[in-house]
């Protein structure tokens, strides 16, 4: 009876921790409750099987458990969405050797025969979870751009491969236990059509759909681990898995309404902006520098002199803030322009950055104030009396195109009005294209201008200008 | 088995349930939560290990402990990182 107790305690450890989860003040302590969760699960199975194996399970333990708090440990800050597709990759990965282990069984004479329903769930188990291992693997080399969109993943053609690959899976799938192929060469087949199946979905969407694809591919782990449920009976896992894979494809829905995408679109539409009008095979939409005119540049002393004078400033920080660590560079300026009285604020981009929510986290690592961040819907009545923003490795999220060209790719994504603003800065390595490729028009206003460069070493000659302009010295009561 | 089922219907709609307005903030957090949770198949993993009679198959049963494990240790301990940034944020 007290495994049973456990396992009722995981359960409702586990809902109170998803619904916990999408709370602010509770998030913390609801992912708490959800690891005590699983605690309590692998303690109620344990009592209930015992402990044959335990070497087994120790060698299993201390392997996984001490490379994943490795890697959590080590990993920088910028590097979150890359991560969690890993980790997620892994547990698709696990419900994939769990079915194929549990299919090998009744041979060994480790059980009965499988029965129907634990047929099936053994293939849904191979196929989903080596779906999301593939494909969770593809994700994180993207985002680690590892891995760019090959041209040739974009054209109609791809639909076909994996409707063949599909195919060719279910197959595969029906002819184990129908025993027109061996066991082994039916598992195999089955598995690697489905990896490569993982593949051929992932590989032709552009890097800035990539989080709604991790969502997608968590809830599918979801789906591995409840059917792993039911090849081993476990009715705690089933309830688990269901509810994750659920969860998962609310979170899916709810960010892809952030970024004014549709699930469709993202899984099947190819990457964003990356099919040219002409149909050529220029799939990189090659956005090159010539195609930008009446572009001012200037240099960091002029954009100084500009701040000085400014009595409100607003930083727009983006991917490219991340990827040059110029989180606390950044922090620094503010502090500076604070100090000489200049009014500070962040404009936060739902979908800034590689995923949701990864500049609060950047910028709460570098102990910006909370109330200095200010969302989208907040901020963009301000730009107006706002005397410069400076764009900080951001594209896309202040593309006015997106409210002004119905042909625009982004068009009708919610932007931040940026181009309101008195004069704006853009900090940016080169005019390459943004994440999505898509030309930007904020950078030929007459009002913006280009300082080309690492976000980080810019925004530290900023500082110093600043600081030989006699910002922020100690002020008026020392007199001289 | 039936009965297992019914077990993966009302699982579902719960988790349809739990899962409402999430602020853009926690979309990582959660994501990454959730993702932690999903490494629950480790159990399966167990139950394979201790029903396994040949040590081949213990040992996949402990391959796929490993990658679950993965999964869950790593999975809890990012997204506590995460969350811990927004309370000291929330104090200072």
């Amino acid at each position: 009876m007290l495994h049973l107790t456990l396992d009722l305690g995981a359960v409702l450890l586990l809902a109170l921790g998803l619904k916990g989860l999408s709370k602010v003040r509770t998030a913390r302590m609801a992912n708490g409750l959800a690891a005590v969760a699983l605690v309590l699960a692998v303690l109620g199975l344990l009592l209930e099987q015992g402990l044959t194996g335990w070497s087994w399970m120790l060698l299993g333990l201390a392997a996984g458990g001490g490379a994943g708090a490795l890697v959590a440990y080590r990993v920088p800050m910028t590097s979150m969405p890359e991560v969690v597709a890993l980790f997620n990759g892994c547990g698709g990965m696990s419900s994939l050797l769990v079915a194929l282990g549990a299919a090998a069984l009744p041979a060994a004479g480790g059980r009965a025969a499988l029965n129907r329903l634990e047929l099936v769930s053994v293939l849904v188990s191979v196929l989903v979870g080596a779906i999301t291992f593939s494909g969770s693997l593809v994700a994180m080399a993207k985002l680690q751009e590892w891995l760019a969109t090959p041209g040739w993943t974009q054209r109609p053609a791809r639909h076909a491969v994996n409707i063949a690959l599909a195919a060719a899976a279910l197959a595969f799938g029906l002819a184990w236990p129908m025993g027109w192929l061996a066991a082994p060469v039916a598992l195999a087949g089955i598995t690697t059509a489905s990896l490569l199946l993982g593949i051929g979905l992932t590989l032709p969407i552009g890097g800035a759909d990539m989080p709604v694809v991790i969502s997608l591919l968590n809830s599918y782990s979801g789906v591995a681990a409840a059917s792993a449920g039911f090849v081993v009976g476990s009715q705690l896992l089933i309830v688990a898995g269901a509810m994750v894979g659920a969860a998962g494809l609310i979170l899916t829905q709810v960010m892809c309404t952030g970024m004014n995408r549709s699930l469709t679109s993202v899984l099947f539409g190819g990457a964003l902006g990356a099919s040219t009008p002409s149909g050529g095979g220029g799939a990189e939409a090659a956005v090159d520098d010539q195609s930008y005119s009446r572009v001012t540049s200037c240099s960091p002393e002029e954009c100084a002199l500009t701040l000085e004078a400014a009595e409100r400033v607003v930083f727009v920080p983006g991917y490219g803030l991340a990827v040059a660590q110029a989180q606390h560079s950044l922090k620094e300026l503010a502090r500076l322009l604070e100090s000489a009285g200049i009014e500070v604020a962040y404009a936060i981009h739902p979908v800034a950055g590689r995923m949701p929510g990864h500049m609060n986290v950047l910028l709460a690592e570098a102990d910006v104030p909370y109330e200095q961040l200010i969302e989208m819907e907040a901020i963009n009545p301000d730009f107006p009396r706002t005397d410069v923003v400076i764009v900080l490795g951001a594209n896309d999220v202040v593309n006015p195109h997106a409210k002004t060209d119905p042909n625009s790719p982004l068009y009708g994504m919610p932007v931040l009005e940026v181009d309101q603003a008195r004069s704006v800065f853009v900090v940016k390595r080169s005019l390459g294209a943004g994440y999505s490729g898509i030309r930007n028009a904020l950078f030929e206003l007459p009002h913006t201008s280009m300082v080309f460069g690492d976000a980080k070493a810019v925004l530290q000659q900023l500082t110093a200008e600043l600081r030989t302009l006699g910002v922020g010295k100690v002020p008026v009561t020392a007199g001289r | 088995m039936s009965e297992a089922l019914w077990v993966l219907l009302l699982g579902s709609l719960l988790g349809f349930e739990l899962i409402g307005k999430v602020p853009p903030t926690l979309h990582t957090p959660l994501m990454s939560g959730a993702n932690a949770i999903s490494g629950i198949t480790l159990l399966a993993a167990l139950a394979l290990i201790a029903q396994a009679p040949t040590p081949a198959l213990q040992l996949v049963g402990a391959v796929a402990l490993g990658f679950a494990l993965f999964n869950v240790v790593g999975g809890f301990l990012v997204t506590d990182r995460m969350l811990a940034m927004f309370r000291q944020r929330g104090n200072g």
